[in-house]
């Protein structure tokens, strides 16, 4: 009798423990990955394709599923990868590429024909212009992912490296300069 | 007039270093032999250049236009020839260069036509638009313009209005020189923000330390019957801080993320109030202000320098001592040595100190931090630098953050107490900007995503506005040719019924042929296309004779007989284009 009414209470629990569960499963559902916009928040959105992957979110999204390196992404440099490593709990690797100062694009507007052919290959909508028309890029909004150079006819697109001016100008960590002690000669 | 006076916590009592310059009285700079005016020098937004090289400036003539509402004017502090408008090196720690009006004074300091304003028969918006169009902003050291300022908050009261003349800052005189001979003007300057702001008090901080600065302001306030309060606040570095002020002169602690607006307060520097009253009174824009020029010289004073003078040409003038190994701008606590010589003074300068090792010894090396507290019974803003220093050292900055890093004002209290000598104030721009930075970028990526989301949805759906025109345009097609079929079966069918028997039979006699021969067949079908592409063409010559331009129809005489005439004229210049265009050429280069 005790035996039964103990598997009873077990079921009881059982039933409505499951019941529970399967509710909250349903109510407090998580739409998407979470991960995947943690790791995309960690990428520079640069959309540059440099990973292999077209844009940020794809790779971010590999990355989740653990099917490639984290040390594929060039603008993110090894910052970008060390937080990845934080994140994701894996090892530090070395970047897959070359690390290279922030550029940005620019159009040489006495050359450009007007072709239209950057303004549909950038990725962040970053160059205006029109048919026949001068083409130039927004300056601020140019993640420099280089994605405009090989479609234009004409070449005249240049990326240059964005250089130091008063308002990007950064106070520099501490340095304590340790005099050199004059050499005592040898007696 | 004995008033409550509050205290802020912390605070240093470092040598003050005024006597040597408040000897002479202030002195009017002489021109330099050149002016080079940065475009920006108040926070906001960079003024557009509306001079170019080679121009003639007159003294107070507009040259930088202000670029939004949080940004003031830039004028031109003498006359002159504009020589041009580049980059050039800044008063500012990087050492970079900004753009900058040059010009070369012409020696006869002409002004503009001056306009004075009854500021009172104006309404408060034109008063605050005239002080943003003279380049009126906060010359206690932060430059703000002070249009933006003068905005009573709707939702808060105005209580008080706290007129900063406390110089808290060793060595620096020109607030308290200026108070000294200059106070009248200073008092009807704080007249103009009074009515702007409608506060109930107006409150005058004079540090004890300036007893003739605060008796002449008192007499000035006295002689024009206005009801402000003088106040001696206790000497106490920095007592001159906004924040330091007020808390001093009203008991409210401003809080973290907050501004004194909040709470009912605002505050100007004395230096302000002067220089909106000679722009409403006067008409004269921003082009000068006092400089001290102190330390390693031989003959400390205070000086009218006109913006843009170059700070060593400046310094001559105080004749400095052979060992002056460089150029300090600001005071000794928060100052910073310039990079040049060439930087030109601006409206953030107010004390030039000559810098020598024998003045300002080299600092010991920096020893380990021993944690003894010092600093943070010394922060005026009740931090705590210690726990600051160890997350800035180590980059940790999300815990700076923690520790309210962007409440510190940099006034240097922690490193003047510092027993190991720690440039704690370093690590905290340090890791200041390293936030503001991380932030841009942060900014821009989440701008790019955004836009990238935007461009792949809008690729998205210029795809799927095709196809379904695509899928129209098909189905309309579909739909007609089953209409003509349908009709030229009716057609067949109703009146020739004989005829299309025999069409039928045709019809059958051809499929024969077709059987029997297939390239015939083809050849017709070819021939079929071919009278089909005549008559389309046909077709299109028709419907474009059809169109005629619309206002040549219905021409009188007059107008008939005008075209003609100019008619003739394109054909007779066509023929003539190149042999005029060539003489033409070279004579409009020669007039240049």
């Amino acid at each position: 009798m005790d035996i039964l009414l103990a598997i009873a209470i077990m079921a009881l629990g059982a039933v409505v423990l499951g019941a529970a569960l399967g509710f909250a499963s349903i109510k407090f559902k998580v739409e998407g990955d979470p991960l995947v916009e943690k790791i995309e928040a960690i990428l520079p959105q640069t959309q540059c394709g440099q990973c292999g992957f077209p844009g940020c979110k794809p790779y971010a999204e590999a990355i989740a599923k653990g099917d490639v390196d984290i040390n594929l992404c060039p603008p993110g440099g090894m910052e970008g990868v060390a937080k990845l490593a934080d994140l994701l709990g894996r090892e530090v690797k070395p970047l897959d590429a070359e690390e290279k100062p922030k550029q940005i694009a620019i159009i040489d507007e006495n050359t450009c024909i007007g072709c239209t052919l950057c303004i549909q290959a950038c990725p962040v909508d970053a160059i205006v212009g029109a048919a026949k028309q001068m083409h130039t890029i927004i300056t601020p909004l140019c993640t420099g992912c280089e994605l405009c150079l090989p479609p234009c006819p004409v070449e005249c697109i240049r990326m240059e490296a964005i250089t130091e001016n008063i308002d990007n100008w950064k106070w520099k960590y501490p340095v304590v300069e340790i005099k050199a002690a004059p050499l005592q000669k040898a007696a | 007039m004995l008033m409550n006076l509050f205290k802020f916590k912390g605070g240093v009592k470092p040598p003050t270093n005024k006597t040597q310059s408040l000897g002479l009285s202030i002195a009017q700079a002489p021109l330099p032999s050149k002016l080079v005016v940065p475009l920006h020098q108040s926070i906001g937004g960079t003024p557009r250049p509306v001079v170019q090289a080679g121009d003639k400036v007159l003294k107070g003539q507009l040259i930088g236009e202000a670029d939004g509402w949080i940004s003031a004017a830039v004028h031109a502090p003498t006359s002159g020839t504009v020589l041009e408008v580049a980059m050039h090196v800044q008063p500012h720690p990087s050492g970079l260069d900004a753009m900058c009006v040059v010009i070369e004074p012409d020696g006869k300091d002409e002004w503009i036509a001056r306009q004075p304003v009854d500021y009172q028969a104006l309404t408060p918006e034109q008063v605050r638009e005239g002080l943003q169009q003279a380049g009126v902003v906060g010359l206690g050291g932060a430059v703000f313009p002070t249009h933006g300022k003068l905005t009573a908050s709707k939702t808060v009261p105005m209580d008080e209005l706290v007129i900063n003349g406390a110089e808290c800052e060793p060595f620096i005189t020109c607030d308290d020189l200026l108070m000294r001979e200059r106070a009248e003007e200073v008092v009807r300057g704080i007249g103009v923000f009074r009515d702007l702001l409608q506060p109930k008090k107006v409150l005058i901080g004079i540090e004890d330390n300036k007893p003739e600065a605060a008796a002449a302001m008192r007499a000035a306030v006295d002689a024009l019957g206005e009801p402000f309060l003088v106040v001696q606040v206790p000497t106490l570095y920095p007592a001159g801080g906004a924040k330091q002020l007020i808390r001093v002169l009203t008991g409210k602690e401003v809080p973290a993320s907050k501004r004194s607006t909040d709470l009912g307060v605002q505050c100007f520097n004395v230096a302000t109030a002067y220089t909106a009253w000679r722009a409403i009174a006067h008409g004269e824009p921003v082009v000068s202000r006092l400089v001290t020029v102190t330390g390693n010289v031989g003959e400390p004073r205070n000086y009218e320098v006109l913006i843009g003078t170059p700070m060593g040409e400046l310094l001559q003038l105080a004749q400095p001592q052979p060992d002056t190994d460089g150029i300090v701008m600001g005071g000794p606590m928060m100052g910073f040595l310039v990079p040049d010589a060439k930087v030109p003074v601006v409206k953030a300068t107010n004390c030039l100190i000559a810098h020598s090792e024998r003045l300002f010894p080299p600092k010991a090396p920096e020893m380990p931090c021993i944690r003894c507290g010092a600093c943070a019974q010394a922060c005026p803003h009740e931090l705590q630098p210690f726990e600051m220093y160890w997350f800035s050292r180590a980059k940790n900055f999300g815990k700076t953050q923690e520790y309210h890093i962007f409440d510190c004002i940099e006034c240097g209290c922690c490193s003047f107490v510092c027993p190991s000598r720690i440039p704690l104030v370093q690590y905290f721009r340090f890791a200041k900007s390293e936030i503001w930075a991380r932030e841009r970028d942060k900014n821009a990526a989440e701008g790019a995503k955004a836009r990238f989301e935007f461009k792949q949805l809008r690729d998205e759906r210029e795809k799927a506005e095709k196809a379904e025109k695509l899928a129209k345009a098909a189905a309309a097609q579909a739909a007609k040719k089953a209409a003509e079929a349908a009709a030229a079966a009716a057609a067949e069918a109703s009146p020739t019924a004989p005829d299309s028997a025999a069409a039928a039979t045709q019809v059958q006699a051809s499929a024969a042929t077709v059987e029997a021969t297939a390239t015939p067949a083809v050849d017709a079908e070819k021939e079929a296309k071919k009278a089909a592409i005549a008559a389309a063409m046909a077709r299109a010559k028709a419907q474009r004779e059809a169109v005629q331009p619309k206002n040549t129809e219905q021409l009188s005489a007059v107008q008939q007989r005008e075209q003609a005439e100019i008619e003739a004229r394109r054909q007779a210049a066509h023929l003539t284009d190149p042999a005029q265009a060539e003489p033409a050429a070279p004579a409009s280069e020669k007039t240049d």
